[in-house]
């Protein structure tokens, strides 16, 4: 059995508004292996950034982690709980251990300093070189990410590169100080189909290369089927059913992965039908449904005990899902 | 980017000449001239000034020309460097004005710089720690400057250091020194009256900036990039100085345009009353006189000084803001 080197154990992140708190993150768990992908899909808003950002510990006010496990197996084998982690120790784990990508490469950058400063400033808080090789390594991840003419790119602004650019020198930043886990937070959403398809074929290269282990955050089925390995459909903040991604595209179990996968517009359909929906609209935060939060919206409930209680994970044909159609005690 | 620069200070030309011409016509526009008021002046004390003698003081100004004329004659000198005489204080202007231009540009930037020294911390600390204690503190404290006019808090100062600490706060020197030339002792007893009237007059902007760095740096805040200097493992403190707040700092690059001249102009009141020896107060004067070369000189004197603090603000822009300097290319 290969040991994860993020292993992610009832996280719960809630935001204490003023108008009360919402549970963001409501009990996930998830395992990142090295060279394997896990996709992370879901609709908007059902936690999946919120997620990301919570194992990083960078959730903004009034957002908070307030419990759950993050192990983390560093590079000499330790391990260590990332959310029992002083934030001095934890700033070492950020783009060192642990690095992110964003989804609007545009926003994501400063415009105030070069690409060059920007990549640069991770190597020099974490690898402990002066500048001069900070920036050749600047160059170098300019030109491993297939930025063309990086040694003048480097010193360019943001503004003046395009989309896709924008989105490998992300990449390059991410990785400037070679992490072992990169979670990448919708890294393709902004980016027209054969730029998304270039960015992805840019991070399964870079995983082969480096064994990397990618937490891929979409809300975008075909990614995920291109992509990842694992995935964990999320819905209000809990992650509905994990598994292979074989599996859930050939056996999904929870109601919700099966209306997910029905709405994915395909070739082969008759022409002029319409694309299937899932009924109503994700629940405001404020007002989660009591029981299973899919509830609701569900088209294969089974009435009062979906309605009551909270399903537990259970293990249907292979994989985790939670759902009472497949049995488990309320 | 050198055109630009070419342009901008082109502009800045046409821009004086327009102010002149303007401020020119605006200075004759009030009925009578500046020998009606010299007899109504003299007549108030008792004594008169007779039909010829008043026909010798128009001559001898040009008074009884078209205002277009008085305007070419007036323009032909300013460009060789000579002002005109003070009709009121019968010497030339640029004696009267004197040291006055230069303690008024020491004044204001000084002012200035309280300003920016005030409003940068505060606005940095009221935003990143917003409704807290010390932000609703600050923020109380930005009101009542934005409210109070600085002249009434002139007045306030000077009744308090009277009637609590017996010293007279008036005036940018001592008695000994008034009258006296530049000495080593001169400056530092200009230091020693400076810093007061320099807070007075940087209130009010201090607490306008605090506001504009509070709104502009909350909005930054907010993001992406900032998480993205989080993600990358960089210290809070740093994270906040080195991103939103560089964003933050354009309005402030922008603001010096227009601080520059509110400085000069908003400081007349408060030289009155403080009895600072700045050309606000010898404005005024010349105003009520129609002293025409005297007014019409230290409003040119304003309108340079506003373009050129527009330009300064300009290129202090380009330096801070990247995008700009690229979008010149």
């Amino acid at each position: 059995m290969v040991e994860p080197i993020l292993s992610v154990r009832g996280l719960q992140t809630r935001f204490f508004g003023t108008e009360g708190t919402v549970r963001a993150v409501d009990g996930v768990d998830f395992d990142v292996y090295e060279g394997r992908t896990l996709g992370v899909v879901g609709e908007s808003g059902c936690g999946k950034s919120v997620t990301a950002r919570s194992v990083l510990g960078i959730v903004d006010r009034p957002g908070k982690v307030v419990g759950g496990e993050a192990w983390l197996t560093r590079a000499d084998g330790s391990r260590v709980d990332l959310f029992r982690l002083p934030e001095a120790d934890m700033r070492k784990v950020r783009g060192r251990e642990i690095a992110l990508v964003f989804q609007e490469p545009m926003a994501s950058f400063s415009q105030h300093y070069t690409i060059g400063n920007q990549i640069a400033e991770s190597i020099l808080l974490h690898m402990g070189v002066d500048e001069a090789a900070a920036r050749k390594r600047a160059i170098e991840l300019l030109d491993m990410v297939g930025v063309p003419q990086p040694d003048r790119r480097v010193d360019e602004y943001p503004f003046q590169l395009s989309g896709g650019l924008r989105q490998r020198v992300m990449i390059a930043m991410a990785l400037a100080c070679d992490p072992r886990v990169l979670i990448a937070d919708e890294p393709t959403t902004a980016l027209d189909v054969t730029t998304q398809a270039q960015i992805l074929d840019l991070l399964r290269h870079l995983q082969q290369q480096r064994g990397l282990a990618i937490i891929l955050i979409t809300h975008d089925m075909g990614v995920i089927a291109e992509m990842a390995h694992d995935v964990a459909v999320m819905y209000l903040g809990r992650a509905v059913e994990t598994g292979p991604v074989a599996d859930i595209f050939a056996r999904p179990q929870h109601p919700y992965t099966r209306a997910l996968l029905r709405s994915i517009p395909t070739v082969m359909a008759k022409p002029r039908t319409r694309l299937p929906t899932i009924a109503g609209s994700i629940p405001h935060p404020f007002n989660r449904p009591q029981g299973c939060a899919f509830n609701p919206r569900c088209s294969e409930s089974l009435g009062a005990v979906c309605a009551a209680h909270e399903p537990p994970a259970v293990t249907a044909d292979g994989h985790e899902v939670r759902c009472f159609i497949h049995g488990g005690q309320p | 980017m050198i055109a630009f620069v070419t342009r901008r200070l082109l502009l800045g030309l046409v821009t004086v000449w327009l102010i002149s011409m303007l401020s020119f016509a605006i200075i004759q526009l009030p009925p009578g001239d500046f020998v009606d008021a010299y007899i109504a002046q003299l007549s108030a004390s008792g004594s008169t000034v007779s039909a010829e003698e008043a026909a010798a003081m128009r001559q001898l100004y040009g008074l009884g020309q078209p205002i277009y004329v008085q305007y070419g004659k007036w323009i032909f000198r300013v460009v060789q460097g000579d002002f005109g005489e003070s009709m009121e204080w019968r010497r030339p202007v640029t004696e009267v004005i004197g040291d006055r231009i230069w303690l008024t540009l020491l004044l204001s930037f000084s002012a200035l710089i309280i300003t920016w020294g005030l409003a940068l911390p505060i606005g940095i600390y009221s935003a990143v720690k917003q409704y807290s204690f010390g932000d609703y503190a600050f923020t109380l404290f930005g009101f009542i400057g934005i409210a109070v006019p600085n002249f009434l808090l002139a007045l306030i100062v000077m009744y308090f250091s009277f009637t609590l600490l017996d010293a007279n706060v008036g005036g940018l020197f001592s008695a000994d020194y008034l009258l006296a030339g530049w000495s080593l002792g001169k400056v530092w007893d200009l230091m020693k009256h400076l810093p007061l009237p320099a807070v007075i007059l940087a209130l009010g902007g201090t607490a306008q900036l605090i506001r504009i760095m509070r709104a502009n740096l909350l909005d930054e805040l907010r993001k992406p990039y900032v998480v993205t200097a989080r993600a990358k493992g960089v210290a809070e403190r740093k994270v906040i100085l080195k991103y939103p707040v560089r964003a933050a700092l354009n309005p402030f690059a922008s603001n010096i345009a227009y601080l520059f001249p509110y400085l000069v102009s908003g400081s007349i009141i408060v030289s009155i009353v403080l009895g600072l020896p700045t050309v606000g107060p010898l404005l005024v004067k010349a105003l009520i006189a129609k002293d025409m070369f005297l007014a019409g000189t230290i409003v040119l004197l304003l309108g340079v000084m506003t373009v050129i603090g527009t330009f300064i603000s300009d290129l202090v822009l380009m330096w801070v803001e990247p995008r700009l300097r690229h979008q010149m290319d």
